[in-house]
């Protein structure tokens, strides 16, 4: 589950992390009075939306405005406001639909004499969260790695006992920061690792990570996303979850209890298992075809799993045919056809539907289906019911 | 031969007065009972609170040490719920269990870590979790599988995912290929045993002839498993890579299956495999044609 910067740093500073002082607005005026009430000569207005890229990003209604922009007035934050909310903030992560905007970030500015990269992320040969750290701030950590990986600094967190200040030595003087910079290092990031841990993150990344000219440690942009299977821990943290920023079907498809993920091409899929799922993609794809989504209906599908399945598959305008593919293992495939067939006739198809089963009970799944009457293309195994299913799209 | 699962294996199941722990406690036993009439592998199982009950005839323990003392297991299959699970992990493991083999799907990572932690310090294998487990057919089988797709013979399968496992496994026996043992290593970040651990056990195994591993999108395991292939594998390999076609960001079903920053992506874990001899299935369709050619290269 991912926040918004806002919410992120309004948690990290509750557990001691700086951040600059800010103030949401969610109106243009509000954005105004925001500017004095910081008392600045200079503050940054940041339009409030979970994907990355917003300082580069541009809005569709407003092609000049970018999405964070510095002013140096109430008026000016205020001009800048009226052209961020409400409109359509388009960046390299937001995909050409873009994202609406609804709030901003008002921020005093910095003064800034460095800028770092700080992210914590669980490694997975690790078996742990690691910090990662880098003198290259405000670029992609994953282009410092790509370009300079001698810059690129880790440290294993000790699950238990934190970032020790032995491993921020290591790491300050890697950064090369002077006395005073590695004092506010020793404050700064075992409390960024220690939130970490206690909010059970799947990602923290301030990039940049400011050090002032008086050598302080500030969180200028913060990224965090928490681990959905440890929600049940963290209630408060589940409040901060902003629907408008995900995509409709896959919240439905979540709540349903399916695994959905919305793709571009005109094929849609209902699959069980996640590998097999993702491989009868690759196998569309292989076959000269286009998935149009990602769809695990998971272990028991039932009837109302596979006709909810159905619904979100063929809601997207772009499906022009539905594959399904089912090895049915405990889950037998008989079982499967009676809940296909029943929620045939419940979605009501108007494209063409290609089945692929085998597994257990396949031969009576595959009479039933032969003998349902129903407009349902029958494959024989995984290749037959990729070309099967791209046929039925190019006549 | 085989490993992991031998005719010594002798299993309990954790959480076995839940629907799918029964269920599928009951299962295994009716597959070892087929397949070996004279042996009883799955002898019992936990849920703590509830111990000195029976349920269909298993006995069931309040803890792991207490089954253990009673029945002799040195195997686990777990399927306790996502909060409970790390700890029911820790539990097997302290109490000497040798093999813990984790159903459950969704376990906090943070959880995980600790369970990894924990591990280190002893000489139990996981395996998983959220995986289908482990089966050496003809012995034994400790998960969700169904046995009757998996033959005997001279395979060791190596897999992410579960019901791709099958269509391997399937794909596989079409075509006269057995397997020595076939485990699900599970989707999520951080997982008890690797593609390397299997790989290097499959190497040591005299049952086994050849090596399939199915991998997915996410993380750096194939590419690590194809450099100690380079170095340490002899038997002929063969593999699959899962999401060719998935964008980048997005988290396809497993926790671990996502494209991060650029990295993990199908197209540099297949080229990684082929780079070291490995035969990389392109289309899923054709796994078991992949096992077929690789064997036949090393062949002659």
């Amino acid at each position: 589950m991912k926040i918004h910067e806002y919410q992120a740093k309004e948690l990290l500073k509750a557990a001691g992390v700086t951040v600059p002082d800010g103030i949401i607005a969610k109106s243009a005026d509000e954005a105004a009075a925001a500017f004095d009430k910081l008392g600045g000569s200079l503050a940054v207005v940041k339009a409030q939306i979970h994907a990355g890229g917003r300082g580069k990003g541009r809005f569709k209604e407003q092609p000049e405005q970018p999405g964070v922009v510095l002013v140096r007035s109430a008026d000016e934050a205020r001009k800048n406001a009226a052209l961020m909310l409400g409109n359509t903030l388009v960046t390299i992560q937001t995909g050409e639909e873009g994202k609406q905007v609804n709030t901003l970030l008002v921020e005093a500015g910095l003064d800034i004499a460095q800028e770092l990269y700080a992210g914590v992320v669980v490694d997975r040969a690790a078996g742990g969260p690691v910090l990662i750290m880098s003198s290259e701030g405000g670029t992609e950590i994953e282009e410092v790695a790509h370009n300079s990986p001698e810059k690129i600094l880790n440290c294993n967190i000790d699950a238990g006992h934190g970032l020790q200040a032995g491993q921020v030595r290591k790491v300050s003087h890697g950064l090369g920061l002077d006395a005073a910079a590695m004092g506010s290092a020793q404050k700064f990031l075992p409390k960024l690792a220690k939130f970490f841990n206690d909010n059970d993150c799947t990602q923290v990344e301030i990039n940049p990570l400011v050090v002032t000219g008086s050598g302080e440690f500030v969180a200028l942009d913060a990224k965090v996303a928490f681990d959905d299977n440890a929600m049940f821990r963290h209630k408060e943290l589940r409040e901060l979850r902003d629907l408008s920023e995900e995509d409709e079907s896959e919240v439905k498809a979540g709540d349903a209890g399916l695994s959905y993920v919305k793709l571009e091409g005109t094929i849609g899929c209902l699959v069980n298992g996640a590998g097999l799922a993702m491989s009868t993609m690759d196998l569309i794809k292989h076959h000269g075809g286009e998935p149009a989504n990602f769809l695990d209906v998971g272990g028991g599908a039932n009837v109302e799993q596979v006709t909810e399945a159905f619904r979100i598959i063929l809601a997207d305008d772009n499906v022009k045919a539905v594959l399904v593919n089912i090895f049915g293992g405990i889950m037998k495939c008989d079982v499967i056809v009676e809940a296909l067939l029943l929620a045939y006739d419940q979605v009501g198809f108007t494209v063409p539907l290609v089945v692929r089963l085998e597994g257990t009970n396949v031969e009576k799944a595959r009479t039933m289906l032969a003998e349902s009457g129903k407009d349902i293309i029958a494959a024989t195994d995984l290749t037959d019911a990729a070309q099967k299913v791209v046929a039925s799209i190019s006549v | 031969m085989s490993i992991l699962v031998n005719t010594d294996t002798r299993v309990i199941c954790q959480g076995i007065t839940g629907k799918a722990g029964l269920f599928h406690s009951q299962k295994c036993r009716e597959y070892a009972r087929e397949v070996r009439s004279d042996s009883d592998v799955f002898i019992g199982g936990v849920t703590p609170g509830k111990g000195g009950q029976t349920v269909d005839e298993f006995p069931v323990f309040n803890s792991v040490a207490e089954a253990i003392e009673k029945t002799g297991a040195n195997a686990t299959m777990i399927f306790v719920p996502p909060p409970f699970c790390g700890d029911a992990i820790i539990e097997a493991a302290d109490s000497g269990i040798k093999l813990i083999v984790a159903i459950t799907e969704g376990i906090p990572t943070l959880d995980m870590v600790k369970v990894s932690n924990f591990l280190a310090k002893t000489n139990a294998r996981l395996v998983g979790p959220n995986c289908p487990g482990v089966i050496t057919p003809g012995v034994a089988k400790i998960g969700i599988m169904p046995g009757y797709i998996h033959s005997a013979g001279p395979v060791g399968l190596i897999s992410k995912s579960g019901t791709l496992t099958y269509e391997a496994a399937w794909q596989l026996g079409n075509l006269g290929l057995g397997q020595s043992t076939a485990i699900g290593i599970g989707g999520d970040p951080i997982i008890g045993t690797d593609f390397i651990d299997l790989l290097e056990m499959f190497e040591n195994d005299p049952g086994t002839e050849a090596i399939m591993m199915i991998g997915e999108i996410g993380g750096d395991a194939e590419i690590q498993a194809a450099n100690y292939i380079k170095e340490h594998v002899t038997k002929p390999v063969a593999g699959f890579i899962a999401g060719q076609t998935a964008p980048p960001g997005k988290r396809m079903g497993h926790a671990g299956a996502i494209i991060s920053g650029g990295a993990g992506t199908a197209a540099e874990k297949m080229e990684a495999l082929e780079a070291v001899g490995v035969v990389v299935a392109q289309s899923p369709a054709d796994m078991g044609k992949a096992m077929q050619e690789a064997i036949a290269r090393k062949g002659s």
